[in-house]
């Protein structure tokens, strides 16, 4: 449609499109600027003269993270959290979705379960009980502790049974007739076909663990079973511990590194590896993620 | 039963299919109760005076001495104003800012320039707060940080955004709007879409510009959406964000900037004070459940909107 455009609407045009990018420039502007601290020199990144581009390029401070065992080991434990942790989400969502999106007739304790599921989102034990029976079942300091408290996830599984309701009914009818069980139908043809939203719900639960830090604080008790957040989250006060332990270890390279980085440029560098994986895997959100949403907020 | 094709199915058979449903549903439903209604029962510390050596059979009963401290102690009753004066302005400007973004870029017809609008504006909100807590403190630092470099250039004196307690409501409020906006837009962007386009073309025939567009058509088309995303924030009204607080706050912040969440972490993990914490946290999880049902039904009542 083409529409005539006055002078005011062209001037208003013009602030809208700069106002836009304005607001979208401050979202990407502080990534920047992490990035070109870690790449800077500490002497021009304390006396604040890195802005958008690298001072002194140097690669002093990746070199130290790369020899900072305690950041790889966290981001293993990070990458053991989400091998183990992916798969129970997603089976367990598929569980609770496929009978929920039956309606009553068919499934007539749909009605009863269903407040179960739902009466954990509005209320739960709290922080304390949740500890003590997490340490009670002696999950304390294994990844079992990261994975298991949350290997329900109720939003997941409401996102993937309003997708299975969209599924036409007389696909399991015609199964059913023929002789198929239930998981039969579940497996064979309703999995096939909500391949884009358990992407969705997938991305989703590698999101959740990639993220989560507080599960790792509270449940570890030794710093080495920190997964990747939660080690982040203790350098982000204390990151000089790195620059200790390497002038203990008495690598000539990392004493010279040693003049390059300060804790502003250490800490930028883990942050910006840490971000590395969220970018590499957001093409594939953002092309499911608005889908998931808007299947997400049709409520049936 | 019967099906849409009129065969109706032979009870033996629905039998069979509802025990497939059961042994599904019972999976979940055992780390459910095991994980989330497990603790629950863990709620009677609250009303004794835990001991892990006494274990929570062994410890004394209290009743209600650690309610009563809850409307005693200062640090309790900051804590809860703490919580409903930042949820509070987070959820207004959640609102605001995001529905007058969507409404700008509706007006952007370029769709290239809109997408990459939206992918930038909401790559934060996949970042976790302690990532944007990181880079925060160093934009936000008095001494170098960007922001205040900017503002010096500006001739304005540095500001403490995260160690004045009068400024600390505001830069949490400012950097939530800023790590959720992106994805609160896309929503109200799907509710703008979900005008009736004919009623523009009408109003176009009419002679209404624009702005009288925006003002008499889009503006009562989301106005429903709108209500029902804030009687919806109204609910988690005593959440005032625990990931985002404790990564940004520190001691000299306290009076302004210490919710609910914050203290039930520092009381029960850091102070093992097992029993006071979990008191908080139940005052606040009761709380919190009437004020969901109650939006909840008024969420139905007034807009339809349903969970399931």
């Amino acid at each position: 449609m083409k529409e005539y455009a006055s002078p005011s609407r062209k001037v208003f045009l013009v602030f809208n499109y700069l106002l836009i990018t304005l607001i979208t420039i401050t979202c990407i502007l502080p990534l920047i600027h992490i990035l070109a601290v870690s790449f800077s020199s500490s002497g021009y990144v304390d006396s604040g003269l890195v802005t958008l581009w690298p001072k002194g390029f140097t690669l002093a401070s990746y070199r130290f993270v790369i020899k900072n065992e305690k950041f790889w080991k966290a981001f293993g434990i990070t990458l053991l959290r989400i091998a183990v942790g992916v798969p129970f989400n997603t089976v367990l969502a598929i569980l609770m979705a496929y009978p929920m999106s039956k309606d009553a007739e068919q499934f007539p304790a749909r009605r009863v379960y269903i407040c179960f599921f739902l009466f954990t989102m509005i209320f739960n034990g709290g922080l304390v009980p949740t500890f003590l029976l997490v340490k009670g079942l002696g999950l304390l300091d294994s990844v079992w502790a990261l994975v298991l408290p949350h290997a329900l996830n109720i939003f997941n599984a409401v996102v993937l049974m309003n997708f299975f309701r969209g599924i036409p009914k007389e696909i399991e009818e015609s199964a059913l007739l023929d002789g198929a069980g239930q998981s039969y139908i579940l497996i064979r043809l309703y999995l096939p076909l909500a391949k884009p939203c358990l992407a969705t719900i997938i991305l989703f639960s590698f999101m959740h663990h990639w993220n989560s830090w507080m599960d790792g604080r509270i449940y570890m008790n030794f710093s080495d079973n920190y997964p990747l957040q939660t080690y982040l989250q203790t350098i982000l006060s204390a990151s000089d511990n790195i620059l200790l332990s390497a002038m203990n270890s008495g690598d000539l390279q990392s004493i010279a590194d040693m003049l390059l980085v300060n804790g502003r440029n250490l800490r930028a560098s883990q942050i910006f590896i840490s971000i590395i994986p969220v970018l590499m895997v957001y093409p594939f959100l953002q092309k499911y993620f608005t889908t998931g949403l808007v299947i997400g907020s049709v409520k049936g | 039963m019967s099906t849409t094709s009129g065969i109706p199915f032979k009870r033996k058979q629905t039998r069979k299919n509802t025990l497939e449903f059961h042994i599904m549903v019972w999976i979940p439903l055992l780390f459910l109760l095991i994980f989330n209604y497990g603790p629950m029962f863990g709620i009677v510390i609250a009303f004794k005076n835990y001991k892990p050596g006494l274990g929570i059979f062994g410890s004394p009963w209290v009743g209600l001495q650690y309610f009563q401290r809850i409307f005693l102690m200062d640090d309790t009753m900051r804590a809860l104003r703490n919580t409903l004066i930042i949820a509070l302005m987070k959820v207004i400007a959640n609102l605001a800012f995001p529905v007058c973004f969507a409404l700008l870029l509706n007006e952007v017809r370029v769709r290239t320039y809109k997408r990459v609008v939206q992918t930038i504006t909401y790559l934060p909100y996949f970042l976790s707060w302690v990532v944007l807590s990181g880079i925060l403190i160093d934009l936000l630092s008095p001494d170098g940080g960007m922001v205040n470099q900017f503002l010096g250039f500006l001739r304005i004196e540095p500001i403490y955004f995260l160690g004045d307690k009068n400024v600390f409501r505001k830069t949490l409020m400012v950097t939530d709007v800023w790590k959720n906006f992106g994805y609160n837009t896309i929503v109200y962007l799907a509710a703008l879409t979900g005008v009736d386009p004919t009623l523009y073309e009408a109003a176009a025939v009419d002679g209404a510009g624009r702005w009288k567009q925006t003002i008499h058509i889009t503006l009562p088309g989301i106005a429903t959406f709108v209500a029902l995303m804030t009687i919806l924030g109204i609910g988690q009204i005593l959440n005032a964000g625990f990931d985002q607080v404790f990564n940004l706050y520190n001691v000299s912040v306290y009076e302004t900037g210490d919710i609910i969440d914050t203290l039930v972490y520092r009381l029960g993990i850091q102070q093992q004070q097992y029993s006071f914490s979990t008191a908080v946290g139940l005052f606040k999880s009761i709380v919190s459940l009437i004020l969901i049902s109650l939006s909840n039904f008024l969420a139905n009542r007034y807009a339809g909107y349903r969970v399931f």
